[in-house]
């Protein structure tokens, strides 16, 4: 038991704990927040085990950018609260599966790593890792860039109103509720309304 | 320090991460399991390279965490487009609502 291991186990216990509040927590702001406990809890992980570029990362990746994109996520789409609301009727199902999961997953890992140690935890500096990156690993890190920029205009094309300044001419798609759920229909807008007041927008 | 350690907190977060996705119905909270299950898969890639390969040059557990991070953040950005258009269009982001492409 050297002195990582405690670390180890403190942050570990805090980011589990914090885990499960985010799976369990019956408040979707709270579900949130305890997300970006353990994402950052993550992050101090990635520290213990000597990976500091990595925990800086994290922390501007996730705690600065993803916790709060999925803050707004919860604000714009107003959800109803309470658990009844939160989990469905599969939590017997999902307590077996991850249970399940788990013991497997714990035997497997135990029976294969138990006598794994090293004394010192090392990792490559960090001038090693950019090295890495645009030595070894340039053709991934470039796919991986257009990834996210082809990610970006996806997300920005599917977040846009359809009937914005942009889309004079676009047919207004929406799906008939009350008819029951096979019945997706797709409607232009009513020919009799006149252009300046679409279904769902208002012009000045 | 013990490898198992983090294997161990890896393991039980994408357990905690499957239970979320399982048993949750709300979208955005079903993308935050999803985050989670990414994260420990994080820790065990980290784990693997600090505490077995320290010395590789290519740095490939760390390189992989990196992308696997860039991969998510795209993941996160799409799926929470997805949800609002969800929101827009049946006014529920409850995912037992979206069956319209059930058999």
């Amino acid at each position: 038991m050297t002195a990582h291991d405690v670390v180890f186990v403190l942050v570990g216990l805090l980011t589990a704990g914090a885990a499960v509040l985010t799976v369990t927590s019956k408040n979707l702001m709270h579900a949130a927040l305890y997300l970006a406990v353990t994402l950052g809890g993550i992050g101090g992980v990635f520290l213990v085990l000597a990976a500091d570029f990595l925990a800086l990362v994290q922390l501007l990746v996730y705690v600065g950018a993803v916790a709060v994109l999925f803050l707004f996520g919860l604000m714009l789409t107003r959800a109803p609260i309470g658990r009844e609301a939160l989990d469905g009727e599969n939590r017997g199902l999902a307590i077996a599966v991850s249970g399940g999961l788990f013991v497997v997953l714990s035997t497997l890992i135990i029976g294969a790593f138990a006598g794994e140690s090293t004394a010192e935890v090392t990792g490559p500096r960090i001038e090693d890792l950019g090295i890495a990156i645009f030595a070894e690993w340039v053709l991934p890190f470039e796919v991986l860039s257009m990834l996210l920029l082809a990610a970006l205009i996806g997300a920005i094309v599917l977040a846009r109103r359809e009937s914005g300044e942009s889309g004079e001419g676009n047919t207004i798609s929406h799906i008939e509720l009350s008819e029951g759920a096979e019945q997706a229909e797709l409607e232009g807008p009513p020919a009799e309304l006149p252009s300046g007041s679409r279904v769902g927008e208002e012009r000045p | 320090m013990s490898l198992l350690g983090p294997l161990l907190l890896a393991t039980f977060l994408f357990c905690v991460g499957v239970y979320g996705v399982i048993a949750r119905r709300n979208a955005v909270l079903v993308l935050m399991s999803v985050e989670l299950m990414l994260n420990a898969v994080n820790i065990n890639l980290v784990a693997f390279q600090n505490l077995l390969f320290p010395t590789d040059d290519a740095a490939s557990g760390q390189m992989f965490a990196l992308f696997v991070i860039g991969v998510a953040a795209a993941e996160v950005g799409v799926g929470l487009a997805i949800v609002f258009n969800m929101f827009r269009n049946r006014a529920s982001v409850d995912v037992d609502d979206a069956d319209l492409m059930r058999w």
